[in-house]
């Protein structure tokens, strides 16, 4: 069985991929699909944890992940739109380009 | 460290290197979809079959699809300019490889590193369903009308917007 703490090491370098994605890249969507990996990295967390928990019958652990699951669907669908509608009044999604707000 | 968790593993961080260095947002999206399904992959390992199931589902499935029609609907599957990050680049890696660096000294130097697995439970969907509807049940209602609220927002916001009327 591998150790609990291979998975925290594993989801922490998804987490910090997911991170230098968000913080380098300039499209819009690539900066979505990077918050969608930190999500993950940190549902990884969750079921290792409950996997490795002294009682995994109360399922905190997954139930937390399926509401976390569901969430992120619904940011996603919010975050695309948002991007489309971007899209269409700037005529692109470079984010350095969409900055007509910044102080 | 076991082999399937070592392939798995790598798999999944490759794929998820590649989703956010790659140049074509097409293949971004694609390197996405193995990562998520390695991530299903490792929840299946964790014994936890219904949220590895329901990652297939929800990302490999929609998630992933939904970013493939908002790449082609922005019609920025071609490449780009040749800088394709953006100013201060250098900052943004330095300060991930910090934060993995503080992550990875937390967990190793942690208690849990002597944490041993118990004996694996057999989890049935039937357990699942039974606490979703009973210590569960008010935060399923709000989730069943956050993404009521997040359809009706997405598609409002997404919208073509109509011009006056000439």
């Amino acid at each position: 069985m591998t150790p609990l703490h291979h998975y925290l090491l594993l989801s922490a370098l998804l987490f910090c991929i997911g991170l230098a994605g968000v913080l380098t890249r300039r499209n819009a969507i690539l900066v979505l699909i990077g918050i969608e990996l930190m999500l993950n990295a940190a549902n990884l967390n969750f079921i290792a944890f409950w996997r490795y928990s002294p009682n995994p019958e109360a399922l905190h652990g997954v139930m937390f992940v399926i509401f976390a699951i569901a969430i992120a669907a619904a940011e996603a669908a919010v975050g695309l739109a948002l991007i489309i509608a971007i899209y269409r009044h700037y005529k692109t999604t470079n984010l350095d380009q969409v900055d007509s707000m910044k102080g | 460290m076991t082999l399937p968790f070592a392939i798995i593993a790598g798999l999944t961080v490759g794929s998820a290197i590649a989703a956010m260095s790659l140049r074509n947002l097409v293949h971004c999206a694609l390197s996405l979809v193995v990562t998520f399904a390695g991530l299903a992959a490792l929840f299946l390992q964790l014994n936890a079959q219904f949220v590895g199931f329901a990652q297939v589902l929800v990302y490999v499935g929609a998630v992933a699809i939904l970013i493939v029609f908002a790449i082609l609907l922005t019609r920025s599957a071609e490449p780009g300019p040749p800088v394709a990050m953006t100013t201060g680049a250098g900052w943004g890696i330095a300060i991930a490889i910090a934060a993995f660096l503080a992550m990875a000294g937390a967990v190793t130097s942690s208690v849990v590193m002597q944490r041993t697995a118990p004996t694996p439970s057999a989890v049935t969907v039937r357990a699942i369903g039974e606490k979703l509807m009973t210590d569960y049940v008010l935060p399923l209602e709000v989730i069943g009308l956050l993404l009521t609220a997040a359809m009706i927002g997405a598609v409002i916001i997404a919208m073509q917007e109509r011009g006056p009327k000439s």
